[in-house]
């Protein structure tokens, strides 16, 4: 199929569409309206399929839980706020060990925050973010093509590994508009999982619940949790890097801030300083083999996040003192600029008398 | 109610959406597919599982607490949406399971572990009367409230939930059937007592009988 222009939000909308998505639920919030519009449009009249606009983001999750029940393919998105309130909801799909998609295209905050883009709930999706002993699949496109191929690998991921996966992207990237190739065409018939809930016709009842009184029957679903993660962070991990072979100054950066750094990066190079970028697609599973691995080329980095230092965390924890890590980061839905970050860049790379 | 689900034939096709709450092991007591919800969103649930696949027969089992305080954003959208989905709300007028707190149906008066003067209008509200406000919505098609404290009121009782279960089977929309439910361990009474209360104390503020029916035809029992 050849490119078209999309923005990044409707990207998400038809891409979710052709991964064979049957119901997707959502309540209205800024910057990610064009998803919850696209889908009304393209999604509501389509046989077979669901849209709802619900009362509320709680509700929302919820209805993704009975369509999950159910074994269909099923999607909410959102926006910071919003994503706080689906936290309850997302805490129960991770406890039953049920696919679902959510789609965080995050806001400045804490609080109702702003509408401009922000990367402030890094620590929020890649620790779990609701209550309990969990965590989900975390990806972080930055560009509107990505936004697509990530939709559909965010579905097969959640059903391939029975848990709800976040797609972490940000206002910006839910504006913006890019040409886009969609690389799959939907499916003829709707996809219904195999162990879906619908009635115990020709076999046993069958009970999806999260409460147990017994801690120990409890603490084995958490260890079977935690060993599918385990596994999670041995196979799924995905990252980008480029100019790192030469580089004395590695950015690492995600989604937006990632593509504000590439520009700063490329301009350091014109200039001779040798910069190279590690971007983490998978936020978790984090990529700290690749942080190692790097950090045996050279002892600096330079995070660069929207926020006030989240991610550093999880580079700092991966370099576990093997490198030296320093902070930029602009927050609130304040957007950074190329020639701002090399001036951080130049900065540091003359401090710490790279050559 | 499992009685209804072997007389209607509907064991193939069910799923119920049990709450937390005294209730909480209700997915134990049915033999059919059950999936436990979050506290109060029942109707959020069953709304994505009867869209997703509308041949199931879906319905929730909430308590007071769970249909009308936490979840009652969810409850009235989905009546109002007229989700086609079947509601049965067990309205024991306190927190059971927690150890009898203060429900949204505690009555006036009413003494309980967050009540302990007795329920007062002026510092903790009214009784709720949900059915009654469900009653106004025009997605609702049938809710009835009923009683299980005598042989002849659960003989009523099983025959509006077989009322409401024939809604959802026709595709008629919303339906729901209170039940007045006796709670003697947290009213302190003995059980003869709570079944008393029931008839003598709380049907004052919770009237028996059909709130609403639009189904236009006679009883299906």
């Amino acid at each position: 199929m050849a490119k078209v222009l999309f923005n990044g939000n409707s990207a998400i909308g038809e891409a979710a569409i052709r991964a064979g998505c049957q119901c997707y639920f959502g309540y209205p919030i800024t910057p990610q309206n064009e998803l919850t519009e696209y889908m009304a449009i393209h999604l509501s009249r389509k046989k077979g399929c669901t849209f709802i606009q619900s009362e509320s983001e709680i509700s929302a999750i919820n209805m993704v839980f009975g369509a999950s029940v159910a074994g269909v393919r099923a999607m909410t998105s959102s926006s910071s706020p919003g994503i706080s309130l689906k936290q309850e909801g997302i805490s129960y799909l991770a406890a039953c060990e049920l696919p679902a998609v959510i789609v965080n295209m995050s806001r400045g905050g804490p609080g109702l925050g702003s509408i401009a883009a922000s990367q402030s709930d890094y620590f929020q999706a890649t620790r779990g973010g609701g209550h309990g002993d969990y965590r989900t699949i975390v990806l972080a496109p930055s560009s509107v093509q990505e936004l697509a191929d990530l939709t559909y690998k965010a579905f097969d991921l959640a059903d391939k590994y029975r848990l709800p996966v976040v797609i972490l992207g940000d206002g910006m990237l839910g504006q913006m508009m890019e040409p886009v190739e969609f690389r799959y065409e939907a499916p003829e018939e709707l996809p219904v999982r195999a162990d879906a809930m619908r009635g115990a016709k020709g076999r046993p009842s069958r009970i999806i619940r999260t409460f147990t009184s017994n801690p120990a029957t409890l603490e084995e679903l958490n260890w079977s949790l935690f060993r599918r993660y385990q596994l999670i962070q041995q196979t799924e991990v995905a990252c980008d890097t480029s100019m790192v072979e030469d580089a004395q100054l590695i950015v690492v950066a995600f989604g937006t801030a990632a593509r504000i750094a590439k520009g700063a990066i490329k301009n350091a190079r014109t200039a001779g300083l040798k910069v190279g970028m590690l971007r983490p697609i998978t936020l978790w599973p984090f990529p700290t083999g690749k942080v190692k691995e790097l950090a045996k080329r050279t002892r600096h980095f330079l995070v660069f996040e929207m926020n006030m230092g989240q991610m550093i965390e999880d580079v700092q924890l991966a370099l576990a003192g093997a490198g030296e890590v320093s902070f930029y980061g602009r927050t609130g839905g304040v957007i950074p600029t190329p020639s701002e970050v090399l001036r951080v860049i130049s900065r540091l790379y003359y401090q710490k008398g790279l050559k | 109610m499992a009685e209804l689900i072997d007389e209607m034939g509907l064991q193939d096709k069910a799923v119920g959406i049990p709450p937390p709450g005294c209730a909480v092991f209700a997915y134990n007591y049915f033999d059919v597919d059950m999936a436990e919800s979050a506290h109060g969103r029942g109707a959020a649930v069953a709304t994505g599982l009867k869209r997703a696949c509308p041949e199931t027969i879906v319905f929730t089992y909430q308590g007071d607490g769970d249909l009308a305080a936490i979840g009652t954003a969810e409850t009235i959208h989905a009546a109002n949406r007229g989700e086609n989905i079947t509601s049965i709300f067990v309205n024991n007028a306190v927190y059971g399971m927690t150890g009898g707190q203060m429900a949204p149906t505690t009555l006036l008066g009413q003494k309980t572990t967050t009540s302990p003067y007795g329920r007062e209008k002026r510092i903790e509200g009214y009784p709720i009367r949900m059915s009654e406000i469900l009653g106004l919505l025009k997605g609702t098609v049938y809710i009835e409230r009923v009683a299980v404290n005598s042989p002849v009121n659960i003989r009523k009782a099983k025959r509006a939930i077989r009322k409401a279960f024939q809604v959802q089977i026709d595709g008629l929309g919303f339906a729901l059937v209170e039940i007045l439910s006796p709670c003697p361990t947290n009213w302190k009474m003995t059980p003869l007592e709570a079944w008393q209360w029931i008839d003598n104390v709380m049907v004052e503020e919770f009237p028996l009988g059909v709130i609403k029916d639009t189904t236009g035809k006679d009883d299906a029992s």
